[in-house]
């Protein structure tokens, strides 16, 4: 669905040359939620404005299904463009149109009529639950309707690809879940695919199948959200996951191990019951962990017992159950 | 205070009004396509050209520099060609229209920049033309702004209008020079300054009016 060949941005200003975007290549399937993850400055942003061509890569290519949007003309890029969605951590609406008038928006662009503009945008505040709001103006609506509304103005031509960027960044956690929520129920109902940046390893992790993990410019790694959560690798993806590694015991004595929740039912007891049918104590040393729609994710540092036999014991009932972990050498 | 002069003072309302309306409006006319290619051509616009922005910026400079009494006077030959007369508010409306329509381009671009970037390249990403994204998005989302700028414009323009006395203008102001500076009738000059002050209020007053029912910002 796209692809990026060795990408590279430079931004030259007066005598400084900063590379935000260094030789990235990543690939990104038809129907899958891609996340791009990394810490403030990581060229992330820069990166999926690539994608649309927002901004124009220093060198590699872009290609957008068979076409490489790199070469295209104007007149082709803003084609591909219609078929591409984006939305913003700022939401971008239209401040002088209505809710539906800023859906009508990209129906405008492509040239469809009034009648049947009016009638896809309210299919549209159907689909992200704004059905009431439609004559509403921005500043009247609190930051998830905005988003709400900036999604179904992106979702108005039927894009194969929505493209977010920080899109929960500007929003509380409560109102981040419901719009996960609704992009996920958007790629599966409708088939997006769907490309998400954000510096939050627990949007990632909500929604995400596939995740690159970016610094300065280059991505450390990438691979499947569940094989990056529970085996990072690089310094970066660790230091997203394990956002308390400094406080967490520094003590290298202790033996930790952690627990990773990656959507098992919250309403199991899984700590308790680890505790209560090994008999052996058990301490945590910390804990993230959210539930989000029944399911529990996120993770526990738990300190194992001493001896060595209790220790097999502990990782047996957690294999039994189903349950990830890993050996926290370097967690503790 | 006689017949005679209420017939001269509401001429001379007259003449201002027109004198000052029709200019704002071709200083407009010519204005905003000005000052939308100021902002465009910009560094960091969504047309960027080095050239065309140097030499509108000059252009724009330039003229704005000159005292509009000078200007007044310089361009004589201008408004002989394009009106043949170089006396009356008719013939004023040239040197207005020169001196306002670099001022309005500078207004109309400082509308536009208050407008965000994001929503600018939102628009961008929705795939919108250059052309598309100055009338369907720079302008109207700058509508607001565009008319406070409009308002201060032309109360500006009235106050050039009544300049353009001193040199065979019409309007009020050349009844303030010609009866209250000439002749010393201290209470005609009064008069019409109070005209001046109503009419910039009125102006002011319906103009705000309009720009809260506008703008949805504040809704």
């Amino acid at each position: 669905m796209i692809r990026l060949e060795h990408i590279t941005k430079e931004f030259s200003s007066k005598n400084k040359k900063v590379t935000a975007v260094k030789d990235v290549s990543i690939h990104i399937s038809k129907g899958e939620i891609y996340g791009i993850i990394g810490f403030s400055g990581a060229g992330k942003s820069t990166l999926i404005r690539c994608i649309n061509l927002l901004e124009t890569p220093t060198s590699g290519k872009v290609y957008f299904g068979n076409q490489e949007l790199t070469s295209v003309g104007e007149k082709e890029l803003r084609l591909a463009r219609q078929k591409m969605g984006m939305i913003f951590q700022q939401f971008n609406l239209l401040e002088q149109r209505n809710v539906l008038k800023n859906i009508c928006y990209p129906l405008e662009l492509a040239g469809i009529s009034k009648n049947d503009r009016v009638k896809r945008a309210k299919e549209l505040l159907r689909v992200v639950d704004m059905e009431e709001k439609e004559n509403f103006y921005p500043s009247q609506l609190s930051g998830g309707q905005k988003q709400r509304v900036a999604i179904a103005r992106a979702l108005a031509t039927n894009p194969e690809v929505l493209l977010c960027d920080e899109a929960t960044s500007a929003l509380d956690p409560i109102t981040t879940r419901s719009i996960l929520a609704l992009l996920k129920h958007i790629n599966e109902m409708l088939g997006v695919t769907i490309i998400i940046i954000s510096h939050e390893m627990r949007v990632v992790e909500q929604v995400c199948d596939k995740v690159a993990v970016m610094s300065e410019g280059i991505i450390e790694e990438a691979g499947e959200v569940k094989e990056v959560f529970l085996n990072p690798k690089s310094e970066t993806a660790k230091r997203l996951i394990l956002p308390d590694k400094d406080e967490a015991g520094s003590d290298a004595d202790r033996y930790s191990i952690r627990i990773a929740f990656d959507g098992q039912s919250s309403f199991e007891p899984v700590f308790a019951a680890l505790v209560l049918e090994s008999g052996i104590r058990l301490n945590i040393l910390g804990a993230n962990t959210e539930n989000i729609g029944g399911k529990a994710f996120g993770q526990m540092l738990i300190e194992m017992p001493e001896e060595p036999e209790k220790q097999v014991i502990v990782k047996e009932m957690l294999r039994k159950k189903g349950t990830h972990f890993m050996e926290g050498g370097d967690v503790g | 205070m006689n017949q005679q002069m209420i017939e001269l003072l509401a001429g001379g309302i007259k003449e201002t009004l027109y004198m000052t309306l029709v200019s704002t409006f071709i200083a407009y006319v010519i204005g905003i396509p000005l000052g939308v290619i100021c902002f465009i051509t910009d560094k960091n616009g969504i047309c960027p050209g080095r050239i065309i922005h140097l030499v509108t910026g000059i252009l724009i400079n330039l003229l704005r520099s000159v005292p509009f009494l000078i200007l007044l006077v310089a361009i004589i030959p201008l408004t002989r060609l394009i009106v043949g007369t170089t006396i009356g508010s008719t013939a004023t409306i040239v040197p207005l229209v020169v001196a306002a329509a670099p001022y309005v381009a500078r207004m109309v671009e400082s509308s536009l920049k208050e407008v965000d970037a994001g929503v600018i390249e939102a628009a961008k990403s929705m795939g919108s033309s250059r052309l598309q994204i100055i009338y369907k998005v720079l302008l109207p989302e700058a509508k607001p702004s565009l008319l406070v700028g409009g308002l201060i414009s032309m109360a500006t323009i009235l106050g050039y209008s009544a300049m353009a006395g001193f040199v065979g203008g019409g309007g009020l102001g050349a009844i303030a020079i010609n009866y209250g500076y000439y002749r010393y009738q201290t209470d005609i000059m009064f008069v019409t300054v109070a005209f001046l002050v109503l009419i910039v209020q009125l102006f002011q007053e319906a103009g705000i009016w309009l720009v809260n029912r506008i703008d949805k910002r504040s809704a």
